[in-house]
């Protein structure tokens, strides 16, 4: 096949490659510029979206004796990722920049590009298996594995992809990146979010969104128990930075229950109020074979590396909605609820969707 | 391979490169006093006389570098210091808008950390100075002028400038004026003496010649403040060792691609012609850009509507067939080409297009291989890129 392999200039990327290129198919590395202005990119090599790691993964290519080229992505990114994420948290939500990612550059703008130009599939250094039976599992390295920030991807989406590395730890991948001579084989993984260089999502916010001073209330009370200076800085389930004037009656910390953009209030309240045993969510995809018509009993994960919990799932004309087990804390609207089926051969992806409460 | 790209890189003339191996192998600093330095100084003369013999300069007027992008630094950065320092009023630097970024950033960077103030010119559709602009500009602000810069021929659309006579208008004013003639050297006649002009860029690796090696010409009355400081090497304007293995081979190369240049202008612009006209047929929609007469013979530029000139490549390069978009930024990233917006396309157009440049190795075949592949990879790119329109 003519593939097109994404490679962000770290290691995963390479390696991905580097496995396409074994397994006889005609690759071509293509870089994703995503900063409209790379000069602000330049210092220092994060795992992606810098100067340097445009060479990296250049250079990995060479190695490999691949074509490689720089697609200027920049303004779909803003738009449909950075915009995204700015509007979110303004809308009391919490988004997953690296699942827009996916769904709206990696496998869909740059996926759609490919296919024009001739390609048949992408290649990507993602840590999930995806096997000849089209279904998406976990990856062998559960620390590392990122089915959760992939299951927003649709069928036609997924017949498109090629996962090389779900089969292989992340220790595996960098011994192999070594022993093939790539120079990224000891690259620190990247890990906050590409686009905030310094790791200051709430510095970037407020330069964004601005001061919107509001009222922290307590949700037992009613009170006003402290001040913020935009209700966009929390996020559910949060504890620390809440500057509370008073403390709790009962002494114990109190944690964000939710926000209201509409009057700019953030709500508090003892941890277990945070306690939700039904999901509803928004924009299901359902990969795993046939739409279900009927509730499925699954594994339901709520958020990036969060727990996982049993659940029954049900898809409806509103969406998807998940009946827990048992209760679970810190569930923020924006995130995605993606239903696994346990698989001794790695949990199976059964579907996904955006949770709006 | 078909290799369409001879205006970034040209393969070394044999007799260059057997020049440049067999001196190589011989040992001697050109400003050593012993034996081994008197040899290696004979051959860095001999080559300047060569250099100098075919571009119509004296030998004492030429001064090698390490290439185009440092001649060009030199010529710009150093005259306008040498000419500020004996009348501190000549801050002003004359330049075009299509010039190659050795020339563009060496003014802007002048512009932004000594104070110079910049007039540029601008060109016509075609990608051609007019004399008349720069007479109005000198006559405003000729005082004030440090120099003037303005290529020989343009890189990119390959459009040949009228320089003897923007050289003849700079003179009337006094004022010296510099050529990028790196695309020219070889592809249209060259005559220093008879150009007018004061300083002229000359490098290597376009006409022949090994990479990392060049020359400015620089006439004897023009003083240049050195950019390199060191031993005092070429009229004490550039220091460091003299490269004579690339200097003996850049010699070899400049004499053969002078002394053939009628020959090869003639051959290859009839191939040129042919690759233009094949290209018509087989995308007829094409705009073809810069001037149709006043042209580099082995310069074919074309914007593909509706294309982007970075899938093109993609998918010509996947064909085996080697071109050009123009730059890109640091990060890889293609850029809109300057210099077709100096000729007002707008950005789409700019963005669609690409360079084919053919040279002295250029084959029929190669067009062959060109036309084979070209409709399929405009058809494609138009796919693409008709993904943009945001959803």
């Amino acid at each position: 096949m003519r593939v097109l392999a994404a490679m962000s200039g770290g290691v995963d990327s390479a390696v991905a490659a580097a496995r396409a290129v074994e397994a006889g198919h005609d690759v071509t590395g293509v870089h994703l510029a995503l900063a409209r202005n790379p000069q602000t990119y330049r210092t220092g090599a994060r795992g992606c979206c810098t100067l340097e790691d445009s060479r990296d993964a250049r250079r990995a290519a060479d190695v490999l004796g691949i074509p490689f080229y720089v697609w200027d992505l920049a303004d779909r990114f803003h738009e449909d990722v950075v915009d995204d994420f700015v509007a979110e948290y303004a809308a009391g939500r919490t988004p997953n920049p690296c699942l827009r990612c996916n769904e709206k550059i990696k496998f869909a703008a740059v996926l759609d590009r490919a296919v024009a130009l001739g390609f048949d599939a992408v290649v990507t250094g993602h840590h999930a298996r995806l096997g000849p039976d089209g279904l998406l599992r976990r990856s062998v390295d559960l620390a590392k594995d990122q089915s959760y920030v992939l299951a927003v991807l649709t069928r036609a989406q997924l017949d498109r992809s090629i996962f090389p590395l779900g089969d292989s730890t992340k220790a595996e991948v960098r011994a192999e990146a070594a022993r093939r001579g790539l120079a990224v084989a000891d690259k620190p993984d990247s890990h906050d979010i590409c686009f905030i260089a310094d790791g200051d999502t709430r510095g970037f916010l407020a330069e964004r969104l601005g001061e919107a001073p509001g009222e922290v209330v307590d949700a037992l009370t009613g009170a006003v128990v402290g001040s913020h200076n935009g209700a966009y800085q929390y996020t559910v389930g949060q504890r620390r930075g809440l500057h509370l004037d008073r403390p709790a009656p009962d002494g114990r910390p109190r944690y964000v229950l939710s926000i209201t953009p509409k009057t700019n209030t953030v709500t508090v309240g003892p941890a277990e109020a945070l306690e939700v045993s039904q999901v509803r969510a928004t924009r299901p995809v359902w990969t795993g074979g046939e739409r279900p018509a009927g509730p499925v009993e699954c594994e339901v994960q709520l958020r990036a590396h969060g727990d996982v919990v049993p659940a029954t799932v049900s898809l409806d004309a509103d969406g998807l909605h998940a009946e827990l087990r048992r209760p679970v804390r810190g569930v923020a609207a924006g995130q995605a609820v993606v239903a696994y089926r346990p698989d001794p051969a790695g949990d199976v992806v059964l579907g996904s969707a955006t949770i709006t409460g | 391979m078909a290799y369409l790209d001879h205006a970034a890189t040209t393969p070394m003339l044999d007799e260059a490169l057997e020049a440049y191996v067999a001196t190589a192998r011989e040992v001697g600093n050109a400003s050593s006093l012993h034996a081994a330095g008197r040899r290696a100084r004979r051959r860095v003369e001999e080559s300047r006389e060569r250099v100098a013999a075919v571009l119509g300069a004296r030998p004492s007027e030429v001064i090698f570098t390490g290439g185009g992008t440092e001649s060009d630094n030199l010529a710009v950065k150093g005259i306008f210091w040498a000419r500020r320092t004996a009348h501190a009023g000549r801050t002003r630097v004359v330049s075009s808008a299509v010039e190659h970024h050795a020339v563009l950033d060496a003014v802007d960077w002048l512009a932004g950390h000594e104070g110079a103030e910049v007039g540029w010119l601008p060109v016509d559709a075609a990608g051609r100075l007019d004399p008349e602009r720069l007479r109005a500009e000198l006559a405003a602000h000729g005082e004030r002028v440090a120099l003037v810069t303005a290529m020989w021929a343009n890189n990119e659309v390959g459009t040949v400038q009228p320089v003897a006579e923007l050289a003849s208008v700079a003179a009337e004013h006094g004022v010296p004026f510099h050529t990028d003639a790196i695309q020219a050297v070889g592809q249209v006649p060259v005559d220093f003496a008879a150009s007018g002009a004061s300083a002229l860029t000359v490098t290597g690796h376009k006409l022949g010649g090994p990479t990392g090696v060049g020359a400015l010409l620089l006439a004897r009355d023009v003083a240049a403040t050195p950019v390199l400081h060191g031993g005092g090497q070429e009229r004490d304007v550039r220091s460091g060792t003299l490269d004579t293995a690339g200097i003996v081979a850049f010699a070899v190369a400049v004499e053969a691609a002078v002394k053939g240049q009628q020959e090869y202008a003639a051959r290859v612009a009839a191939l040129r012609d042919e690759l233009v006209e094949r290209v018509r047929q087989a995308v007829p929609e094409v705009i073809f850009n810069g001037d149709p007469v006043e042209r580099l013979p082995g310069n074919a530029h074309f914007s593909f509507p509706g294309c982007e000139g970075d899938a093109l490549l993609l998918l010509l390069d996947a064909q085996g067939i080697a071109c050009s978009t123009g730059s890109a930024c640091s990060a890889g990233v293609a850029q809109p080409s300057h210099v077709l917006l100096a000729m007002g396309a707008d950005d789409d157009r700019a963005r669609s297009s690409l360079r084919f440049t053919l040279g002295h190795t250029s084959t029929r075949a190669e067009v062959d291989a060109l036309i084979a592949a070209l409709p399929a990879a405009v058809e494609r790119a138009r796919r693409a890129a008709a993904l943009r329109t945001p959803r």
